[in-house]
């Protein structure tokens, strides 16, 4: 956008039809007396993948299955390029989900199973001919049109499952836990894979998950969800860089969370970098952060990848603390080294920090050894304590 | 291969051993005997039909012959009585076929436990003696029955319906009497029914009905044909429906038998309709097999 100052972006209702392919506007859904999705909005623009990411249980499927038309939201609006779907039951809407379980038809062949939905839509033969032809030829499966779905193997299930749905051409993709059935080594594979094909189509697509990683490799935008809730929506490295909450910071790879008072210099009008005060860190931690809204009880989250690990133990005047070795797992390709540190309190605390093999070995870390830890400021980020 | 004895050893051997051995005491057997008296002919003795071999002087002698057979094909009884059985059947089973197919998907479609109580009261009347329900039957439908009565008392008809001792008494015994052994496997088979594949034909445009013709029925079809085995096979035997519900010209091939055996008794030609009969059920039920294993073969 050339002015990204949204107030004065005037969007009438024609531009915002066209801007967004989808548009969940405040939609609940209840069962019996219970939020699965509660006040959930979102608007994801055309062409994008979009990502529901949370544990299960979260209301992610229960939002999924609204979109697709098999649930009915208790309140709120779903709008497709701007017209509400609510009405409409699933064999109307211009949305085509792959299913978890791909639910291909087993009694029909490939062919017959991509052919589908376009007989519903009376095209005629030739041209469904054509179009099976060609989603076939873009998942690669047209040696196999005329195999049944019990003798392909998961992952050419998976790629007819993905035809099946493109067919139509539908205005909405919808991917269901699209890795689910596949093993390890296969869903790497799988997951640039479908995500290129699906960008080379062009469609737009949510999809739902609960492996972060799937969500990071595959989707532009995520929103992580619990309790049929939103707690934060951004492109992967947003909100891997800057977690808004605890939950989203710990439901993301992993961080190290210390609890703490942030306090601004009220003097230099709020600008100057802050400083906090931490229980659990024997040490003054300096952060870039200079928004006074973080002033006050807080979480400072460092990422392990982000601390650096020291033999020599020359004390340096902030963001630095001393502690000994506890454990070492050995991931192949880095360790993860556990540091206890001694708190004021006198209670310990375990911080987990990456180091590469090569540092690990020139360092010749052992248990119980002593190491400093040390991070820059930018790598502090605040995460306001929850009221409670 | 292994060698016979290592299967006499196998545990799978005395698993699957129970059900031939009562198969082949309580069926082949029985059955041997049927075809053998179904060669003979009749005699005024004890037991009523003469030997189809002998161990004479000259050996092995051979004395049986077809004639009964022949006489099957000379008396148009016979025919009309097949013909009639398989057709009351016929009809009877595609009845029961539309009235238990929307039961069973609806039953399958339940959360439990209401799930397990429906199929608990689908299976609740053959608690009772076959026999009296059907009798109980007559008590509805006889012209100062229940039914008549209950109409006549509304209103709605002057005179009684004459419902009993008609054809249409005998499609409502066999349907009422078989109706769970149609439910029954296409239940089975519903219950089995992955519903995301009927999520996915709306997902791709069908409606309603046109999900049901080209996913759910295609998908239920082992259930289908099971349940129309199960209902056709005694249904074209069925005595005690029609000799109860049945007029006294309702002719129907079990009535022949009982009649050939208790009041002619003439045992090889009621032996002969017998073997008839299983001949013409155990060539439908052969195909079926084929198809079958076809079918699994092509799914492989």
């Amino acid at each position: 956008m050339p002015n990204s100052d949204a107030q004065t972006v005037i969007e009438t209702p024609a531009d915002v039809a066209d801007r967004y392919a989808l548009e969940i506007i405040n939609v609940s859904k209840h069962f019996d007396d219970v939020a699965a999705v509660n006040q959930v909005s979102l608007s994801i623009d055309k062409g994008e993948i979009f990502a529901l990411l949370g544990g299960s249980g979260c209301g992610k499927t229960t939002l999924l299955r609204m979109l697709a038309g098999f649930e009915t939201p208790s309140a709120g609006d779903i709008k497709i390029n701007g017209v509400s779907v609510l009405h409409s039951p699933p064999y109307q809407r211009p949305v085509n989900m792959m299913f978890q379980s791909y639910a291909l038809f087993p009694h029909m062949t490939v062919e017959q199973n991509v052919a589908f939905g376009l007989k519903q839509d009376r095209m005629p033969k030739a041209e469904i001919e054509v179009r099976v032809t060609e989603v076939l030829e873009l998942v690669q499966m047209t040696r196999f049109r005329r195999r049944k779905p019990g003798q392909l193997s998961g992952g050419q299930q998976q790629r007819v499952a993905l035809a099946r749905s493109l067919a139509k051409k539908p205005a909405l993709l919808l991917l269901d836990e699209p890795m689910g059935a596949l093993d390890k080594k296969l869903r790497m594979q799988m997951q640039l894979e479908l995500a290129n094909i699906i960008e080379s189509v062009g469609v737009t697509c949510v999809m739902v998950t609960h492996d972060q990683e799937e969500a990071m490799t595959m989707a532009d935008r995520i929103a992580i969800m619990d309790q049929g809730e939103i707690m934060q929506v951004g492109a992967p490295r947003q909100i891997y860089e800057f977690p808004n909450s605890k939950l989203t910071a710990e439901f993301i790879g992993s961080i190290n969370l210390f609890e703490a008072v942030a306090a601004f210099d009220v003097a230099s009008g709020g600008a100057a970098p802050c400083r906090l005060e931490c229980a659990e860190l024997p040490c003054t931690v300096v952060s870039n952060e200079t928004d006074s809204r973080f002033a006050g009880p807080c979480y400072v989250a460092l990422r392990p990848e982000k601390i650096s690990l020291e033999t020599s133990l020359e004390p340096a005047d902030n963001n630095w603390v001393r502690g000994k070795i506890d454990d070492i797992a050995y991931l192949g390709s880095h360790n993860v080294v556990h540091v206890r540190l001694e708190t004021p309190a006198g209670k310990t605390k375990i911080v987990q920090v990456h180091v590469s093999n090569f540092a690990r070995h020139a360092k010749s870390l052992d248990f119980e050894q002593a190491v400093a830890l040390s991070w820059e400021p930018e790598a502090v980020v605040l995460i306001k304590a929850e009221a409670a | 291969m292994k060698p016979l004895f290592a299967h006499l050893f196998a545990n799978r051997f005395w698993v699957i051993a129970p059900p031939y051995v009562w198969m082949l005491v309580f069926f082949a057997l029985p059955f041997a005997f049927i075809l053998k008296i179904s060669f003979a002919e009749s005699l005024i003795a004890m037991p009523p039909y003469s030997d189809i071999w002998s161990w004479a002087d000259d050996g092995f002698q051979w004395l049986g012959s077809i004639n009964n057979y022949l006489f099957l094909l000379d008396d148009d009884l016979y025919y009309t009585a097949y013909f009639n059985s398989v057709r009351l059947a016929l009809v009877a089973t595609l009845v029961c076929l539309v009235v238990a197919y929307p039961m069973a998907y609806a039953i399958s479609r339940l959360d439990e436990p209401y799930r397990s109580l429906f199929l608990l009261l689908v299976i609740l009347p053959s608690w009772t003696s076959f026999l009296i329900r059907i009798y109980a039957w007559i008590g509805l439908l006889k012209n100062n029955g229940l039914i008549n009565h209950a109409l006549m008392s509304l209103g709605l008809i002057d005179e009684p319906l004459v419902m009993l001792h008609s054809d249409f008494a005998i499609y409502l015994g066999i349907v009422y009497g078989y109706l769970p052994f149609m439910i029954l496997p296409i239940y089975t088979n519903l219950v089995k029914l992955d519903h995301s594949l009927v999520e996915a034909g709306y997902d791709l445009g069908a409606r309603p009905w046109k999900v049901f013709v080209t996913i759910i029925f295609p998908l239920s079809m082992s259930g289908v044909v099971a349940g129309c085995f199960l209902v056709f096979i005694p249904a074209v035997g069925e005595f005690v429906i029609p000799d109860l519900l049945g007029g006294p010209d309702t002719l129907m091939i079990g009535k022949v038998l009982w009649q050939e055996f208790f009041v002619n008794r003439d045992w090889p030609v009621a032996s002969a309709i017998a073997v008839v009969m299983l001949s013409f059920l155990i060539i439908p039920i052969y195909f079926y097999r084929r198809i079958e294993m076809q079918r699994l073969e092509a799914n492989k």
